[in-house]
């Protein structure tokens, strides 16, 4: 019997001599980087519950109009101000619009804000950050001065510069949330092209005779791409709360558009008289952007080669 | 005789040291200071140094991975200084190099399959199966197996990925291989497999290598004619046989006396070297070696020597002989 099976064994391996070949092929699994990474993501508990907490918003905002039977501008004068009840679950503000219905129609903007800037700022970060530190020289010289000069404002000043100029808007807030972000991840892509361009692997890419576009897009920057990643998903809730102070100083959304930070500016007047119009935006804020933290904290500890056991 | 295979002249890489604010550049390191020398197609042609001599340094500038400060490198008379960087782009899959560190030469992100079949993809077989037989076969050649082909390059030892690393090299059918040290990352055991490899290789495809080593038994053993490097200069060069037996600069002779010999009972003179290596940023006038030479005259502080044939094809840089 034990023969048997060995003999079929052996069968299974001449059936297929480009899979797993022997006992120990548990050990050399062909596992593929990103696959390890993301076992290395489920073992750790604040990331899933990071990861817990964004979905939970994410289906609030899709789901919003299915979960109330309220629309976010629907106002109610007789019932302003109202304690949250089994009606109004977190409460109505001082026109009697409903705050849970709010928040959940809030998640979708911002996460539609954090979202687009992160791409932005990403995409073009990343290119800029490539030239720099790819070709060096001249362009590096540029490129990082350019960068610079963006770092050396205080990013929201920076932000309300951007606004000022474009006009205030829910669309302007996310361009400027983007361009202040560009010099964050340009810089940390150019000197990870740096510290690559040197390696053995590229200079061979290169000795065999590859295009510095092939040698870009193949080599450099799938092996850039974890602080891309880690960075992106800080970036995320970096970006919401940007957002929200945008909001919060009337230089984002515009009424009645119910986005968080404009929210939290709205209800300043009724602090003591009605807390929960204040303090359910405020948690929702915080909530995302320490979801996105706790995501961004995982995939950097699962990224690192030196967590790896 | 036949025609050199490549021909090295002058071959000069300075580093610029930047300081100041500005960034200026403040001196430079002369990693390889008028280096010269040929290989004849078909031999393997050995070049030693101690660390920090500008072997590997060499090697990279004359494959243009990186760009010489001067001098010209001639690959069957072609000038490789002159031509433009796309020129040099299609000549490159006649040219190959095998690097020191297998572990670090392998992009960590791709499968063996593709590591081997992009070098084919970019000089011109656009067909995937034709990529993929040749794959097939150059694992083959390098001793590795097909189903290797679907795996990354954690999942194989030392020796495996350095096979993998020749077989990249192969892909193209090159004439000439730089080997820059292909085995001083490896186990001596797996050393000896990797060379006898390389032999098999060359007498196959008819490969011609320059192999950069520091271990003189590695170089001695694949070897036929053996350069020998000191900060950034060849100061001789002969057919390895002589330049074992009969080593004529002073810097050689240390070098030999060197070796280890496997028999604890022979006596010999060891010529054991005064002080260190001078820095390459700021080297002595003169002979490069006259700090340490034993035999240093007025002469060797002043004149920079020749490198001239002494005996037949004998080529040494020294006053002594000059």
């Amino acid at each position: 019997m034990h023969k048997e099976e060995k003999q079929d064994n052996q069968q299974v391996i001449a059936n297929q001599p480009n899979k797993k070949f022997n006992l120990d092929a548990d050990e050399i699994e062909e596992t593929s980087p990103l696959k390890e990474t993301l076992q290395q993501l489920m073992k750790n508990r604040m990331a899933i519950t990071g990861f817990l907490i964004i979905v939970f918003f994410l289906i609030l905002g899709i789901f919003a109009p299915i979960l109330t039977p309220y629309g976010f501008e629907d106002q109610d004068p007789v019932n302003r101000l109202l304690t949250p009840s089994v009606e109004h679950w977190l409460g109505t503000d001082d026109l009697g619009r409903d705050i849970f219905t709010r928040i959940a129609y809030g998640a979708r903007i911002s996460l539609y804000v954090g979202f687009f800037a992160v791409i932005g700022a990403l995409i073009f970060g990343t290119l800029l950050g490539i030239f720099a530190g790819y070709f060096g020289r001249w362009i590096d010289m540029l490129i990082s001065r350019i960068f610079d000069i963006l770092l050396a404002f205080p990013s929201i000043l920076l932000a309300i510069a951007v606004v000022a100029i474009l006009g205030s808007s829910l669309e302007n807030a996310l361009i400027a949330i983007a361009i202040i972000n560009i010099p964050i991840f340009g810089r940390l892509v150019r000197s990870k092209v740096i510290s690559l361009r040197e390696e053995e692997y590229v200079l061979a890419a290169k000795a065999q005779g590859m295009k510095n576009g092939r040698i870009i897009m193949y080599h450099i920057l799938p092996n850039s791409l974890a602080p891309i990643i880690v960075q992106a998903t800080l970036g995320f809730g970096t970006a919401i709360l940007e957002a929200a102070a945008l909001g919060f100083l009337g230089l984002g959304a515009q009424p009645p558009t119910p986005e968080w930070g404009k929210m939290l500016a709205d209800s300043r007047d009724f602090l003591q008289l009605a807390p929960w119009t204040l303090i359910f935006p405020g948690v929702s804020i915080m909530l995302v952007v320490l979801g996105f933290n706790l995501i961004g904290d995982g995939l950097r500890d699962a990224l690192d080669p030196r967590m790896k056991n | 005789m036949t025609e050199p295979i490549l021909e090295v002249s002058h071959l000069k890489k300075y580093f610029d040291i930047k300081g100041g604010v500005f960034g200026k550049s403040v001196g430079e390191v002369k990693a390889v200071d008028d280096l010269s020398f040929t290989v004849n197609e078909g031999e393997i042609l050995g070049i030693v140094g101690e660390s920090g001599c500008g072997k590997s340094t060499a090697g990279k500038s004359i494959l243009r991975l990186i760009e010489p400060t001067d001098g010209s490198v001639k690959f069957e008379g072609t000038d490789l200084t002159d031509l433009t960087s796309e020129e040099m782009r299609q000549l490159r899959k006649n040219m190959q190099i095998i690097f020191q560190d297998p572990y670090a030469s392998l992009n960590p992100r791709h499968k063996v399959e593709r590591i081997i079949s992009e070098p084919l993809l970019v000089h011109g077989m656009k067909s995937s199966k034709e990529r993929k037989e040749r794959v097939k076969e150059l694992l083959e050649i390098v001793g590795l197996e097909a189903y290797h082909a679907s795996r990354y390059p954690h999942q194989f030892s030392g020796g495996q990925r350095q096979r993998i690393g020749i077989a990249r090299a192969l892909a193209n059918n090159p004439k000439l291989i730089i080997c820059d040290e292909p085995v001083s990352a490896l186990d001596v055991s797996v050393q000896s497999q990797i060379l006898n490899l390389m032999e098999e290789l060359r007498d196959k495809f008819k490969l011609t290598y320059v192999f950069i080593a520091h271990d003189l038994s590695v170089v001695k053993h694949i070897s036929d004619r053996v350069g020998v490097m000191y900060l950034g200069r060849m100061v001789e060069l002969t057919d390895k046989h002589t330049l074992f037996e009969d080593p004529k600069h002073p810097y050689t002779r240390a070098l030999m006396s060197a070796v280890p010999i496997a028999d604890p009972d022979v006596e010999r003179e060891r010529i054991i070297l005064e002080g260190d290596v001078p820095s390459p940023s700021n080297p002595p006038t003169g002979c490069a070696f006259h700090t340490r030479c034993p035999y240093a005259m007025d002469i060797c502080k002043e004149v920079r020597p020749e490198f001239e044939n002494v005996d037949d094809k004998h080529l040494v840089a020294c006053h002594l002989y000059n």
